[in-house]
């Protein structure tokens, strides 16, 4: 297979030229989010360090992290570091556990990601000539967009389907003739299942390539969707915070982690608990800076994702360090059907729901492809009655509000007071049972 | 002329009616006519005994949920269309019944028919204008 680059020469950069370019960008960085925006100068200010201080990539450690809920804290706009009107595009998370996070674009920096998005596609193997069938959804959601512009960067076509309506989705893939397919590794199981009961034999479609990303997915689960899609399935990296999809992106040679595009994104690995940067090829919290964002850059972030990064050169040939695929969380969020869950957010819903005790439990399952949650609730005599009706419909109210306020069906069920385990400390808040 | 009911929740399980009958046995609490309503997911038992307070309080130390709610019970003559009659009046009378269940008295003369209404006045003033008995909870666990 020749291996096709789409910005050769710096995706083969040795390290040493590699980090010469990150150094300069973290300095312009520092020193511009440190002129521009408040809350960084304050906790650059408190941490005791300026902006001339980085004087290696390793002084980076000297800076503080920034956490979500700096984000949060400074809702909606308060870390953008250029006026509003220089900002051309908006995208936030759901917003369920209080504000949403709101991330901007300037145009340089929506030429930028979709620049970074097509290399991606390349390194996943797409060219000019395929047919993408981009099956992220498109909204406030980075991925649907961020693919999007990507995919036309690159010169290929796409078919800005979005996410749902299966039917519709594999009716276009046979007449469309798609060739590559960008979901969440779920969704693909599901359209497995639609072209099952279709009778349509994924072999007689054109796919080749599947770009799954937006939620962990296990090495069993790789090869299920490859036999099933009969197609090279691929993982790709990214969060609104630091862009969007294209933070980094596995390759065809490789099974082992995906390509960050470190002259974009500066990754390091911590220890969550102390904050310590860990030796090169321990496994930790990912924590990424933004070196050439100009609306929204961000210093030390901290993702919560488990990972570790893999500095040997890749088969493909690019100098790029590489990322183990996420393996979990250093908080308790989950992610259900692609969308992030925070038990919080579902305790939030209960204790609006009168006479529902704090006893409760999140009991994740995979049931064929599909995730299922099921929130269990103790029944208190505040809130039992003898009508069946009565308790049908708070069941009834809690699923609708958990539906509204995250964008999840889950399933309630009534059990018993104390049945529900009890531990010493924190409570035991989900079970998963998910075999990823 | 209302009769306390205690209804306990209920999970799916086996073993738990078998384990409230227990705790109630070992209280020496007597039971004059239950009913258990389920859905898939739950389950209420209905109960109507001779000491209410004691077993609620038992079953509540056994860790289970109780409620207490008020229910009328009516006795009919146990014999063809009894009920019929009882439910033709009921909905002449525009009651909405929630739920109902009944036994039957040993003597083997008369049914007790028991209801929860939604309007438990309107109910009982309508009943006894019809000439229907209702019983108290004294009476029933008299039978």
């Amino acid at each position: 297979m020749t291996v096709k680059y789409w910005e050769e020469e710096i995706e083969t950069l040795p390290r040493v030229g590699l980090e010469s370019i990150q150094l300069r960008r973290l300095q312009h960085l520092v020193a511009r989010v440190y002129k521009t925006v408040a809350p960084y100068r304050t906790k650059m200010d408190e941490a005791g360090v300026k902006p001339e201080d980085i004087q290696s990539l390793a002084d980076l450690q000297k800076l503080p992290f920034t956490v979500k809920n700096d984000l949060r804290d400074n809702y909606p706009f308060g870390l953008f570091t250029v006026p509003l009107d220089e900002v051309v595009r908006i995208h936030a998370s759901s917003g369920t556990t209080g504000k949403p996070t709101v991330v901007g674009y300037t145009r340089k920096d929506i030429e930028l990601w979709a620049g970074i998005m097509a290399r991606a596609l390349c390194c996943a193997g797409a060219t000019r000539e395929d047919m993408v069938q981009n099956a992220y959804g498109y909204g406030l959601f980075t991925g649907g967009l961020g693919a999007h512009y990507g995919i036309e960067r690159l010169g290929a076509t796409v078919i800005p389907v979005s996410g749902g309506n299966s039917k519709r989705q594999i009716t276009l893939m046979r007449d469309f003739k798609s060739t590559v397919l960008l979901s969440t590794p779920s969704y693909a199981l599901n359209l497995a299942d639609a072209m099952d009961s279709m009778d349509i034999d994924p072999s007689s479609l054109s796919l080749r390539v599947g770009i799954f990303g937006a939620e962990p997915w296990s090495e069993n689960m790789r090869e299920e969707v490859e036999r099933k899609l009969n197609l090279r399935a691929v993982d790709i990296y990214g969060l609104s915070e630091v862009m969007g999809p294209g933070v980094a992106q596995e390759c065809l040679h490789s099974n082992m982690g995906m390509h960050i595009f470190e002259d974009h994104f500066l990754p390091e690995i911590i220890d969550p608990d102390t904050g310590e940067i860990l030796p090169p090829g321990e496994q930790g919290e990912l924590v990424f800076t933004t070196l050439t964002k100009e609306a929204f850059p961000i210093i030390r972030y901290r993702t919560k994702d488990i990972s570790r990064l893999i500095y040997e050169q890749c088969a493909c040939g690019r100098t790029l360090v590489r990322m183990e695929k996420v393996t979990g969380r250093t908080d308790d969020m989950l992610i259900i059907r692609g969308v992030n869950v925070f038990p919080s957010q579902v305790e939030h819903v209960l204790m609006g729901v009168e006479g529902v005790e704090p006893h409760y439990q999140i009991v994740v399952e995979r049931e064929g492809n599909l995730d299922t949650m099921t929130v269990q609730v103790e029944v208190s005599e505040g809130l039992f009655s003898d009508e069946i009706r009565v308790l049908e419909n708070l069941t009834r109210k809690i699923q609708a509000e958990v539906k509204s306020l995250l964008g999840v069906t889950c399933k309630v069920k009534l059990v018993e007071p104390k049945t529900i385990q009890r531990s010493e400390g924190k409570a035991q808040r989900v079970i998963d049972n998910r075999k990823i | 002329m209302r009769v306390e009911q205690i209804a306990v929740f209920l999970e799916n399980k086996s073993g738990r009616l078998a384990e409230i009958m227990t705790i109630l046995a070992d209280a020496n609490i007597n039971i004059r006519a239950l009913s258990v309503a389920d859905t898939a997911d739950f389950g209420i038992l209905r109960l109507i005994v001779n000491d209410v307070e004691k077993a609620r309080e038992v079953l509540m130390n056994g860790g289970f949920t109780v409620g207490k709610t008020s229910v009328l019970a009516v006795e009919v003559a146990d014999e063809v269309g009894g009920l019929a009659t009882v439910l033709k009046a009921i909905h002449k009378a525009g009651l909405n019944v929630e739920y109902m269940y009944a036994f039957v008295n040993k003597s083997g003369e008369n049914a007790v028919l028991i209801f929860r209404f939604e309007k438990m006045d309107e109910a009982i003033a309508s009943l006894q204008k019809d000439g229907f008995t209702l019983l108290s909870g004294e009476q029933i666990c008299a039978l």
